[in-house]
């Protein structure tokens, strides 16, 4: 089972420029989880200061009783052998071929022997869609199978933590939606907490189990996704939304008056009132997620404390119940 | 401006500790340490054994017009033969191998760090200093030391040719006045500083390379730096390095 990342009072700034400010979250063993925001908010300094690679100024990650902020170096570097990231760009490394990259986790930590790496280094290859390529450079491929050749690299470790940053960018919306059938299938093989980090909606509206949002050097929200799914709060139905009526502007926030006068104008056409999707199943022949009952039991503990709108949202996917629909999706890595 | 000078400075000699104390920690890259001596090794010896054959003659060319003015040119030998091993070897080393060696070192180094390999290397739990900076500052090193041993035969052969064939100098001369006058500790002090030397140069390139300052630009920044900066601690540590030789080693011809 995932371990649990517990963040408390973050903050983090560069120079004068403060990037966020006391973000504090709990992402639960085992489940998915969604970081979304405008471009620009940080979100990819969030990943990045969970894994101890940035250091905030103040507050704790909390990982197995290490803090990824302040404790001593040996301790984090142990403690970074659970994680497993996925770059944005892949950041393999361009002197090696797909295979030596993937491999180079387990040559560096394991005593495993030249046949055991490879047969393991193989399956992931499989796993991510990418056997015949193996013998490749990076520098030889596409955007998206270095995206899927660095996600091979973070998972060949049996990761406990998965972080992925923006896993959709750089892909068409094919191979992302194959992307997030991955990604729950991988939840369900390994139970690994995962944090995705993404600005596409597809992504999460479908994959995780907890959303949060960051806007405006604050976290906005984080909670269940049917809490933003069906959150009122301006930021975030306009983000969910993608208009460009509302509180996030070109370059991050609106001044007031810009916000004033698109209130006096001729209200555009009323948003559709937003609909949830079902959250994505893994694909036939995997075990269910142990993370669902979980996240269930404990999403219904907490209910009488959320908002209406989201209470009412969770009793209706948990009426749905076990005849949830599963997304005909074919299994993920072939062709993709 | 003076509290970012000391800063930099401090955190120079932080990464020159920690390389120091990863050169003992297992496991050792074995592999990666023959692959960066193999390559500095190549970069290197042709240019120093170049470059030292004309400058081994300019000493002899020189020193060799002055003591024939004093009167003394039966000791022309033992002068530029001094300058050669004590002086010119370890820097002509030194220079090449933070000019060639310590600029692809740097090079390599900031375009990992802007592509994210070393944020990835280290994620994975590997640090980037054990695995890439160790090797490389310990294959500067030996490389220096070796290339310095090189240097200062093709700079006596070089002197030795100009002043014997150019300058009309007998052999045995040159070659009494040689022995008369240098010891072993100037061959002692001079590996020393080659050794010296290459520290530096590996140190200053994987600090440069592990800072970039912005984008593909910085790169190319950051290894003109390195060498610039390479280069004058080079001459402030020579020059304190030989102070400190003339005081504790006494001269053999006094």
């Amino acid at each position: 089972m995932g371990i649990e990342v517990v963040v408390e009072g973050l903050t983090k700034s560069f120079g004068k420029q403060s990037i966020w400010r006391d973000v504090s979250l709990t992402l639960p063993a085992g489940e998915v989880s969604v970081m979304l925001g405008p471009s620009g908010t940080g979100k990819t300094v969030f990943l990045k200061s969970l894994i101890g690679l940035l250091k905030p100024e103040k507050g704790r990650v909390l990982i197995n009783g290490v803090d990824m902020v302040n404790s001593p170096e040996r301790d984090i570097y142990e403690t970074r052998k659970l994680f497993g990231l996925m770059f944005q760009d892949g950041a393999l490394f361009g002197s090696m071929s797909l295979f030596d990259n993937i491999a180079f986790p387990l040559r560096e930590h394991t005593r495993k022997k030249e046949s055991e790496i490879r047969r393991i280094v193989m399956e992931r290859i499989e796993v991510v869609g990418l056997l015949g390529a193996e013998g490749k450079l990076p520098g030889e491929i596409s955007g998206g199978m270095r995206k899927r050749a660095g996600l091979a690299r973070a998972l060949v470790l049996d990761p406990q933590i998965i972080l992925c940053d923006e896993p959709d960018s750089g892909l068409d919306p094919v191979r992302t939606a194959y992307i997030s059938q991955l990604l729950i299938d991988l939840n369900a093989q390994l139970d690994a907490t995962m944090l995705i980090v993404t600005h596409n909606l597809d992504i999460a509206a479908t994959v995780p189990d907890n959303m949060g949002m960051l806007f405006l050097r604050e976290l906005v929200t984080f909670g269940p996704r049917e809490v933003l799914l069906t959150s009122d709060e301006p930021v975030v139905s306009q983000f969910l939304g993608g208009r460009r009526e509302g509180p996030i502007g070109m370059s991050e926030e609106k001044d007031a008056a810009t916000l004033a006068a698109e209130a006096d104008a001729a209200p555009s056409a009323p948003a559709a009132p937003r609909v949830i999707v079902p959250q994505l199943e893994p694909s036939p022949g995997l075990p269910p997620r142990r993370a669902a009952a979980r996240r269930r039991e404990r999403v219904m503990g907490m209910i009488d404390s959320l908002p209406p709108a989201a209470r009412s949202a969770i009793r209706e996917t948990y009426a749905k119940g076990s005849e949830a629909a599963t997304l005909p999706m074919p299994t993920a890595g072939s062709g993709a | 401006m003076i509290t970012g000078a000391l800063r930099q400075t401090g955190r120079l000699f932080a990464l020159a500790a920690e390389v120091v104390r990863a050169v003992f920690r297992r496991p050792f890259q074995f592999r990666e340490f023959v692959e960066q001596f193999w390559f500095v090794a190549s970069v290197t010896i042709l240019p120093a054994a170049l470059v030292s054959i004309p400058f081994g003659a300019v000493i002899a060319l020189q020193v060799g017009s002055l003591t024939e003015q004093l009167g003394a040119q039966s000791f022309t030998g033992g002068a530029s033969v001094l300058a050669v091993v004590q002086q010119a070897s370890p820097l002509i080393v030194a220079l090449l191998i933070a000019g060639a060696g310590g600029s692809a070192i740097c090079a390599d180094l900031g375009s990992r760090r802007i592509r994210e390999e070393l944020d990835a290397m280290e994620v994975m739990g590997v640090s980037p200093v054990q695995r890439l900076v160790v090797p490389r500052v310990l294959a500067a090193m030996g490389v220096a030391v070796l290339l310095n041993g090189l240097v200062s035969v093709v700079g006596i052969l070089g002197g030795y040719f100009f002043n014997v064939i150019m300058q009309g100098g007998t052999p045995g001369a040159y070659l009494a006045s040689f022995s008369a006058l240098a010891q072993l500790p100037d061959l002692y002090v001079s590996e020393l500083k080659a050794l010296v030397f290459g520290f530096i140069a590996g140190i200053v390139a994987a600090y440069r390379g592990l800072n970039p300052r912005g984008g593909p630009k910085g790169v190319g920044d950051a290894v003109n730096q390195s060498v610039v900066i390479t280069f004058l601690l080079l001459f402030f540590v020579n020059m304190v390095m030989t102070a400190v030789y003339l005081q504790i080693v006494p001269p053999k011809g006094g």
